[in-house]
């Protein structure tokens, strides 16, 4: 008998693949009116206000550390502008005990997290005191190499799960991250030792220069997680409630022990790259950026509060200059910092010192101490 | 006392430590049931259980991931790269993320992490099984590199990199793993970390080494001996940093001095070797240090092998030439 159908519809199974992915999940639309008030956080007025303000203060140190590196007394910055609810939104459904292994753009969930800001600023300057942690501060420095940091969640994870702990380790890239190798490695490990792993991937739309489109074929990066066997979910990244809503619910999922989630955000960062010379004009265009800017994260949530009496400009302009102060003191505080020494590097570098370095050791030590 | 081989003799010492310390964990390839490719840890599941010895999907990075990850909430891992060819796949997370990690947070974090793999010419592999690239991990400060050369010190050298807070890559050479027996002590014993060991002393000429090229320079050394040649073994053990002290007490007691690697004479571990006695003990010299390493090629087709790994018979040339000069 003929033939009737082909034995595999390549069309359909393409089509389909991220169908369970949509529609994104939003709860304040551009405006800042709520669209989806069933899934609305169940937060107090307060937890409101703190989301909001937590956001400005991100906005306000992003635009004085930029200030800062250009006047050169900041070193090595992300810019962060844009991707407020994003970072915020996700670091606030975190517990304190949590664990938290951030990229380089993530010092605002870093410093939210319990890094003093004259540490962060010192980490950005490349001085190791900001590199310091106390043992009970769960969270490594910001990490270089893109994906590294998801293979270490794993183990992170893996490690709180065998402790019986109930804490949750934290991740974060960008879309641009997801086609790392170590990405799926990550995911794939803790997908596979159920480990209490959230991945969060904050795609704003551009590895420095290289758009969304040229990462995958995937027409979502939260698909990606179905290749691990592990949920995934894309949110709306420039909304905090659904941001911190849709990370609320995933965190309880995976500290119930049954496994890691991937979140996609989609976001966009409305600076360069970092501060070293990139130029966005090179690579996208003003109406990207003005169609961006139009669902800013802070204009919807400064509309949903003020709408429920909880915001004011008075207010917003108070937070702003308490914020500018906390960041004079803590860039004066860096100032104090002790010079770096080559024999406090070579005393870090081995908990027992071997040969070489006890030689070096005394050599830099009395060179130092002239 | 029992007799072992190194790979009974590395079983031990994972399964002591294993039952020392309850943080201790064991995981890879193949290291759960099947008990690894090499049977390095036959029965360590069914003894300590699945929550301590068990199996990975199989990626390197996501090993060595999980590696650092476990340190930094208190596990003290031991993961197993199934072949040190394989160690490209992990190479940010040894050189990269390890390595530094005391050093990058101030010295407020370690990393008690040893890395098992192993690696070296002679048991006829498919390629990029054998590679000697331990030259390569050399060069990431904060780590160490260690090779034992044989059934006793695998076991001691073993539980002291176990046993150390700073990162350690233990390479264990296959030739190695079943060639030979030697006595190996019940339990608990060590063999301490960054110390060579003087393997034959003699008094005309200094031959330093590691790992299967041991068995090499004490082959040749008994030749040697024949002709009246009083060879000198020094057996690195720790390959990276160095025992810079034994090797030069050695040399400024012989006057001369031959360095055998068995990876290719390029860059490597002889080549430091030879640069620390240029450095310090030149004087004491009475000939051009001698090298014996494998020729600049990539490692050999498994065929190939006996033409290209250095021998007894090249360190026994290359001894005689220096000796004569």
């Amino acid at each position: 008998m003929a033939k009737q159908h082909a034995a595999v519809d390549f069309k359909r199974l393409l089509d389909n693949q991220d169908a369970d992915f949509k529609p994104t999940i939003q709860i304040l639309d551009e405006v800042g009116k709520v669209v989806n008030p069933d899934i609305m956080p169940d937060l107090s007025d307060d937890q409101l206000v703190d989301l909001m303000s937590k956001m400005v203060w991100q906005r306000v140190l992003d635009q004085r550390a930029t200030a800062l590196n250009r006047q050169g007394r900041l070193g090595f910055y992300a810019p962060s502008a844009g991707e407020e609810a994003s970072m915020i939104g996700s670091h606030a459904a975190m517990k304190k005990e949590d664990w938290l292994l951030p990229a380089y753009r993530d010092l605002p969930q870093l410093i939210q997290h319990g890094l003093p800001l004259d540490k962060a600023f010192l980490w950005s300057r490349g001085h190791v005191a900001g590199n310091e942690y106390p043992e009970d501060f769960h969270a490594l420095p910001p990490q270089i190499i893109i994906g590294a940091q998801y293979v270490q969640t794993a183990g992170v994870a893996l490690g709180l799960k065998k402790n019986g702990s109930d804490e949750v380790a934290f991740t974060y890239t960008g879309d641009g991250g997801t086609s790392q190798g170590d990405f799926y490695e990550g995911v794939n490990f803790a997908g596979h030792f159920e480990a209490p792993a959230l991945f969060i991937v904050q795609d704003n739309g551009f590895a420095i220069s290289v758009p969304r489109a040229n990462q995958t074929a995937a027409k979502t990066l939260a698909q990606k997680a179905v290749a691990a066997g592990v949920p995934g979910v894309q949110v709306d990244g420039m909304d905090a409630l659904a941001v911190y809503e849709v990370t609320k619910e995933a965190r309880a999922w995976a500290a119930a022990g049954n496994g890691p989630v991937l979140i996609e955000t989609l976001t966009y960062r409305y600076g360069p790259h970092t501060l070293s010379g990139d130029d966005p004009t090179r690579y996208r265009s003003k109406e990207t950026d003005e169609l961006w800017q139009k669902r800013d994260p802070l204009i919807r949530m400064r509309n949903f509060l003020t709408g429920k009496g909880l915001w004011s400009k008075e207010k917003e302009d108070a937070l702003i200059e308490k914020v500018k102060d906390d960041i004079k003191n803590a860039i004066n505080e860096a100032d104090k910092a002790p010079q770096q020494t080559v024999s406090r590097f070579l005393k870090d570098t081995y908990e027992e010192s071997p040969q070489n370095v006890a030689e070096q050791l005394a050599e830099f030590q009395g060179k130092e101490s002239k | 006392m029992a007799q072992k081989t190194m790979i009974q003799a590395i079983t031990d010492a994972l399964d002591v430590e294993l039952a020392n310390d309850p943080k201790t964990l064991v995981f890879g390839e193949d290291v759960g049931k099947n008990g690894g490719v090499f049977r390095a840890t036959d029965g360590l599941q069914a003894k300590h259980g699945e929550d301590r010895v068990f199996d990975t999907p199989l990626a390197e990075s996501g090993i060595s991931g999980l590696a650092i990850g476990l340190a930094l909430t208190g596990w003290r891992p031991i993961p197993e790269i199934q072949f040190f060819g394989f160690v490209f796949e992990t190479m940010d997370s040894i050189g990269g993320q390890m390595s530094r990690m005391r050093y990058r947070m101030g010295g407020t974090r370690s990393m008690p992490i040893t890395i098992r793999a192993p690696f070296g010419g002679g048991v006829h592999t498919p390629e990029m099984h054998s590679d000697n690239f331990e030259g390569l991990i050399a060069q990431f400060p904060g780590m160490r590199v260690v090779i034992p050369s044989n059934p006793y010190d695998a076991k001691g050298l073993l539980i002291s990199s176990i046993r150390s807070n700073d990162p350690v890559l233990f390479l264990e050479h296959m030739k190695l793993y079943r060639s030979f027996r030697q006595d190996v002590p019940e339990g608990t014993y060590t063999v301490p970390l960054d110390k060579a060991a003087v393997t034959r002393e003699g008094t005309d000429v200094s031959i330093i080494t590691y790992g299967a090229m041991v068995r090499e320079a004490l082959k040749a050394a008994d030749n040697l001996a024949k002709d009246g040649i009083n060879a000198e073994i020094v057996d690195l053990r720790t390959i990276a940093p160095l025992d810079v002290e034994t090797i030069i007490a050695s040399v400024k007691k012989t006057h001369k001095a031959v360095v055998v690697q068995e990876a290719q004479r390029m860059a490597g571990v002889a080549a430091n070797v030879i640069s620390e006695i240029s450095e310090r003990a030149i004087l004491s010299l009475e000939a051009p240090i001698g090298r014996v390493a494998a020729p600049d090629t990539p490692f050999p087709f498994g065929q190939a092998e006996n033409i290209w790994l250095p021998n007894a018979k090249d360190i026994e040339a290359k001894v005689r030439e220096t000796v004569n000069f």
